[in-house]
């Protein structure tokens, strides 16, 4: 049909077909690998909207006040524990005590009806994470939530992806750190990390990765 | 010829299945499961939480508070006791249920004896949870000058005062559970143990604030100077 197709569509039909094998090619790469890891995929640096636009970065950072004052239960218990209103309140009855940006909070105090935040680190519920295992053993909370202190609102910044929780736990010398400075948000690891990190493994009986690769660690 | 006629319908068929399963494999149900983890609210209750306050009177094992004097710093029969559910009431999410109230008159009945021994450990540790729950208002070295005051909060006094030095270790203790002025109580943030950890702290910050070089040991003198 010379008419309808010249010689030289041969050539773009044969660069069709390789294009169009780049293309699945790319489409399953996309598929299984990179939308899956993406930022959009996991949420990670989306802004979430709360009640009240809380700044770690100002608590935390400017003001200096320590994880634990809040979080009180994070070195005892799987959830780190969300602060009651009445924490809010230790302060923010004399500071800031009049402000509109407030009244959410003070219309929990009043009422007895908790702020209902809005989870940023969401789990699926089939995974059983502990905050305080990890704070004894070792791992600071900036190397999974980065530095929250820079954060005035904050992202989530681990993908919270099974490989990311595996890449730790196939080899946790990489990120322990001394439990002194686990709460420390501005700890540099050393040059010498993964010698520190066996050291540190062995000094606080950390298990071996064949246990804490195994399925019924997180998973019940 | 049949072949060729179907051909195209069969592999649109099998196409729009394979991507039906795929969709399917994005359902959620295990992910979001209709069951009650710490946080998650609850449609069930006018206040929306789903971890309830403890009824009054219930005692959770190991919260049974039988010491008087590790639980309120106080001697004598006219304490009036203090419920249990109080530090336990951190299962309440709105944290209201322990409103803090302004500690009695002094009695004079406060206790000026740790209730157990002080070591090494216990001191760091109440170093610690000093600079935690504390420090921000009264500041690392116990002058009343955190950060929080900085930024307008009614100053508390210095700890490096006589009427302070002289208080009872137990007065520390009940104000640390019930509030003082302006000072909120910490009976949930701060387990009574740590309580008394700190109260030894504040005294070494006392001594640290009041030490003249005759308290140094003569080994360590050559040191300061």
């Amino acid at each position: 049909m010379p008419q309808i197709f010249k010689k030289s569509t041969n050539a773009i039909a044969r660069a069709s077909i390789i294009g169009s094998g780049a293309i699945s090619v790319l489409a399953i790469y996309m598929i299984f690998i990179g939308i899956p890891r993406s930022s959009y995929w996991n949420q990670t640096d989306l802004i979430k909207t709360q009640p009240v636009q809380f700044s770690h970065k100002h608590h935390v950072g400017d003001d200096g006040i320590d994880c634990r004052y809040c979080h009180t239960s994070v070195e005892t218990s799987a959830s780190a524990g969300m602060p009651p209103t009445k924490t809010c309140m230790n302060c923010h009855s004399q500071l800031w005590a009049t402000t509109t940006y407030l009244e959410p909070v003070r219309e929990s105090w009043k009422t007895g009806i908790p702020i209902k935040w809005t989870r940023i680190h969401d789990l699926p519920d089939y995974v059983y994470f502990n905050h305080s295992i990890h704070i004894n053993k070792g791992v600071g909370c900036a190397t999974c939530h980065g530095r929250i202190d820079q954060m005035p609102l904050v992202t989530q910044v681990a993908s919270l992806q099974m490989e990311w929780c595996l890449q730790c736990h196939r080899a946790p010398e990489q990120y322990l750190r001394p439990r002194s400075q686990v709460f420390n948000m501005a700890y540099t690891p050393p040059a010498n990390q993964l010698e520190l990190g066996r050291k540190l493994k062995k000094e606080y009986h950390v298990l071996g990765s064949d246990v804490l690769t195994s399925c019924s660690t997180c998973h019940r | 010829m049949w072949l060729r006629r179907f051909m195209p319908a069969a592999i649109a068929a099998g196409l729009a299945f394979a991507s039906a399963l795929l969709l399917a494999s994005c359902r959620q149900d295990m992910q979001d499961q209709p069951k009650y983890l710490p946080y998650r609210g609850s449609e069930i209750f006018p206040d929306s939480l789903s971890s309830r306050s403890l009824v009054e009177g219930t005692v959770p094992r190991g919260y049974l508070r039988d010491d008087q004097e590790l639980y309120t710093g106080k001697t004598g029969a006219n304490v009036a006791p203090t419920a249990p559910t109080a530090t336990a009431a951190a299962t309440s999410a709105s944290g209201t249920s322990a409103v803090s109230t302004q500690p009695a008159a002094a009695t004079g009945n406060d206790v000026n004896e740790f209730p157990f021994p002080i070591t090494r450990e216990i001191l760091d540790r109440g170093q610690e949870r000093y600079n935690i729950y504390c420090s921000p208002c009264h500041g690392v070295l116990g002058d009343g000058r955190g950060m929080i005051v900085n930024r307008g909060f009614r100053p508390p006094p210095t700890y490096h005062q006589d009427r302070l030095r002289n208080a009872p270790l137990g007065h520390f203790f009940d104000v640390i559970t019930n509030g003082f002025g302006a000072m909120p109580d910490y009976s949930m943030q701060i387990p009574p143990h740590e309580r008394w950890a700190i109260i030894a702290y504040i005294r070494a910050l006392q001594y640290s604030q009041n030490a003249n070089i005759a308290d140094v040991p003569p080994d360590q003198v050559q040191k300061l100077k």
